[in-house]
């Protein structure tokens, strides 16, 4: 089974727990400039958006990659940069439409999230389930669910 | 270890900015913000000096969580000699600003001296410069922060500054962070504009990697997120409703002061609740509550993002004040409120706006314009101090217009920025000002909640809620129920609440995790971060010593036992009616007590022997 980040904008409150719990994984260090997940503020509308890589089938970034650096990992379905192969051309930040693979100054490579092998942990580190971890096939079903409840006639108008 | 072991020492006199080790005897000591602040302002500053002159120092400091994984851990501390009480003065303020400055690897930064010319701070991990914000002088925070974002090109830049409030030498600005965070008390924003230091803009990349045992940190942290998610208060009670859930409660059980604390309980108290922030407004179908939101690593997120209804008066033809910003918290809304007598959600939530816009405490702001209201009745002041202000208990008409004068810094406005204590005493009725050492109070009455009132006549910065949170106790039953209007235990109760918040704040944590945790949650996460011993017995002493250590400086500044009080009115007048009815504060019984709890003098003395025992 396949499973997906399945994340919920109106659940999040902006805590940045899921940004340090990444760059702790992947750094050791609790660095948010280092998260491949971005939680983003909108301040005048009062809403928060956690983003990051959704793992295409079919990936921008591995196609475009030159010296084939990104693969999948079979287990998990992420894309994954192999640090020993990427030579920091940044192809891959210009072939993705969603701007989720970004280049590391520190490292000189580009970085993604990788779904922590398949424990992700800004999921595990979110205390509002706005970021959850579910089966593949069940991405968007909580909305489709809201949206269902809304269309049954209200108790009211049933009674 | 997880401090960076590295301070900034900033001369504005001289232009210089010099990095230097962090003392690790006083943080073993003091264990970081509030308490190491305290110990350095000790150290290095003459309590007696002008807080508004060059030999006064301004310290922004983290604490050794700060940044961390731990929840909570945003704060940070501005602390100095405060210009609105004479005494110690330390502000807390969540949003990102702390953590980004611990990410740049400092654990605080010490401002000494002058600046000749508006200045501002920039800090990108290792390379500091001062640089001119003489384009930003007599701009908001808001513009002020927007003007940086735009200069650096930097959406994660993160900053703090000043606005016009505390350029105009309002007694009681504060230093506005993230555009709706406040270190808001005791005029620590003043002090910034007397440096003509106009803000600190900070991008760090560094992160914290020198956790001194990562595995038992992680454990501890997340069981101390499990502890505040499972607890009713931290998991339920504050992400829905914020600290304004208090409003209805506080009113309820008949200690909610209203009209200058001349009445306890506010018809009005229910139309500027939690619940009313959450009911859809006629005009456009929307709330004012828009959403919760949390500061810095928080799991608890009580923050409030508001809108005003747009048709509103206050910001009717003003496109700018219609989007969503920071709302109203309980302490706010009861002084902006129930002080005033104003119940009108709209105008309060535009006010609050403007505090967090120009850079001002709104509890020291509210309690002083409803002295000014109390001066306004009797018929000291009139239209013609007002400009023409019709300055009535309860106008939201008025309180708008007064308020946009004062964020103008014209006309009365200029009075109001006086504090409610220099106010009443220019117009030669000091008795009418709600204050402790200067400082206005909270929106707890010390006549209906005994516990409180002697917090608020013994803290180190004047009146305040958050140097000792009995109501914790006294009304809502954590860690035990003590019953609201008894004095006995009351001593007791105060110091344990006092040094317990010293730490907290030490620690760089907020205070709000102590609805759910003790010290037994909070030192583990302290112990597995730090160098040392961080048992719970260190940590309960580390803050008495915090204490202690604070009133010396206040000692030293010219403070004596007769500062520990308060007005004649919550002496004195009983309330008039409501479940409290009858009650005046007791704190000539409790005052003496409570020094005995602290091992201190009849007259409020600290003998050798206790500053023995705490090593001071």
């Amino acid at each position: 089974m396949q499973k997906s980040l399945n994340i919920d904008p109106g659940k999040c409150t902006g805590c940045l727990q899921c940004e340090m719990a990444c760059s702790y994984e992947h750094t050791g260090t609790f660095n948010p400039s280092r998260s491949y997940i971005k939680v983003f503020n909108f301040h005048h509308e009062g809403r928060f958006a956690p983003y990051t890589c959704t793992q295409c089938d079919e990936a921008w970034c591995m196609r475009a990659c030159p010296v084939d650096a990104i693969s999948v990992d079979m287990a998990t379905g992420a894309k994954v940069v192999s640090d020993d192969k990427c030579v920091g051309c940044k192809v891959c930040t210009i072939a993705c439409p969603f701007g989720t693979i970004n280049y590391a100054q520190v490292t000189g490579k580009v970085v993604k999230c990788d779904l922590c092998g398949g424990e992700p942990q800004c999921a595990a580190a979110c205390p509002t389930s706005a970021i959850t971890y579910v089966d593949a096939d069940w991405t968007g079903y909580d909305r489709m669910l809201a949206s269902a409840a809304k269309s049954l006639p209200s108790a009211e108008a049933t009674a | 270890m997880s401090w960076t072991r590295k301070i900034l020492r900033v001369d504005l006199s001289k232009g210089t900015c010099t990095p230097e080790p962090l003392n690790m005897e006083w943080a073993n000591h003091y264990l970081g913000s509030r308490g190491l602040a305290a110990k350095y302002l000790t150290e290095e500053v003459d309590p007696k000096c002008d807080a508004l002159g060059p030999d006064n120092n301004m310290i922004m400091a983290t604490g050794p969580l700060t940044g961390t994984m731990a929840s909570t851990s945003g704060r940070y501390t501005v602390s100095c000699k405060g210009p609105l009480t004479g005494a110690i003065a330390c502000s807390n303020s969540g949003g990102f600003f702390g953590a980004e400055l611990k990410f740049a690897g400092w654990d605080m930064i010490i401002f000494v001296g002058k600046s000749e010319k508006p200045v501002y701070l920039l800090i990108e991990n290792d390379k500091v410069a001062l640089r001119s914000a003489e384009h930003m002088w007599g701009k908001t925070a808001w513009e002020t922060d927007d003007i940086l974002h735009q200069t650096h090109q930097d959406p994660q830049m993160r900053i703090a500054c000043i606005g016009r409030a505390a350029e105009n030498g309002c007694l009681y600005a504060g230093v506005i962070n993230d555009k709706h965070r406040a270190a808001g008390r005791s005029g620590v924003g003043t002090v910034m504009a007397s440096k003509n230091l106009k803000a600190v803009a900070i991008r760090g990349t560094q992160g914290i990697g020198n956790i001194e045992d990562v595995g038992a940190f992680v454990s501890s942290t997340n069981d101390g997120k499990a502890v505040l998610a499972e607890n009713a208060v931290t998991g339920q009670g504050l992400p829905a409703y914020g600290t304004q859930v208090l409003m209805n409660v506080i009113n309820g059980v008949g200690a909610l002061p209203a009209h200058n604390m001349r009445d306890v309980g506010f018809e009005g108290a229910e139309n500027i609740s939690a619940e009313a922030m959450a009911e859809p407004r006629k005009s456009d179908g929307k709330p004012n509550l828009t959403t919760n939101a949390a500061c810095f690593g928080c799991t608890i997120a009580c923050g409030r993002i508001s809108t005003v209804d747009p048709t509103h008066f206050s910001v009717k033809d003003k496109p700018q004040y219609q989007g969503a910003s920071g709302g109203l918290e309980y302490e706010a809304a009861w002084s902006l409120g129930a002080d005033t007598g104003v119940d009108d959600l709209d105008a309060l939530t535009y006010v609050n706006f403007l505090c967090n816009e120009d850079g001002f405490d709104p509890i020291s702001y509210g309690s002083t314009v409803a002295a000014a209201m109390e001066l306004f009745e009797s018929g000291v002041i009139t239209t013609q101090e007002t400009g023409g202000i019709d300055l009535k208990f309860g106008s939201a008409e008025a309180f708008v217009a007064v308020t946009e004068q004062f964020v103008a810094g014209e006309g009365f406005g200029k009075d109001l920025g006086l504090g409610s204590k220099r106010l009443c005493e220019k117009y030669e009725r000091p008795e009418l000002s709600m204050t402790v050492k200067g400082q206005e109070f909270p929106a707890y009455d010390p006549r209906g909640i005994q516990g409180i009132g002697l917090n608020y006549a013994t803290s180190n910065r004047g009146a305040c809620h958050l140097r000792g949170y009995t109501v914790a106790s006294e009304i809502l039953g954590i860690p035990v129920k003590t019953e609201q209007t008894d004095s006995d235990g009351k001593a007791e109760l105060v110091k344990a609440f006092q040094d317990a918040t010293a730490l907290v704040d030490s620690a760089g944590l907020c205070i709000f995790t102590t609805f759910a945790w003790g010290m037994d949650n909070i030192a583990p996460q302290i112990d597995a971060a730090c160098e040392g011993d961080w048992s719970v017995e260190n940590c309960l002493e580390t803050g008495e010593r915090i204490w202690n250590m604070e009133r010396l400086f206040n000692e030293a500044a010219g403070f004596t036992a007769d500062d520990d009080t308060l007005p004649k009115r919550l002496l004195e007048e009983a309330i008039k009616s409501g479940p409290t009815e009858g009650q005046v504060s007791k704190l000539g019984e409790m005052l003496p007590q409570y020094y005995e709890a602290r091992g201190w003098t009849a007259d409020g003395k600290i003998p050798d022997a206790t500053r023995q025992r705490l090593s001071l």
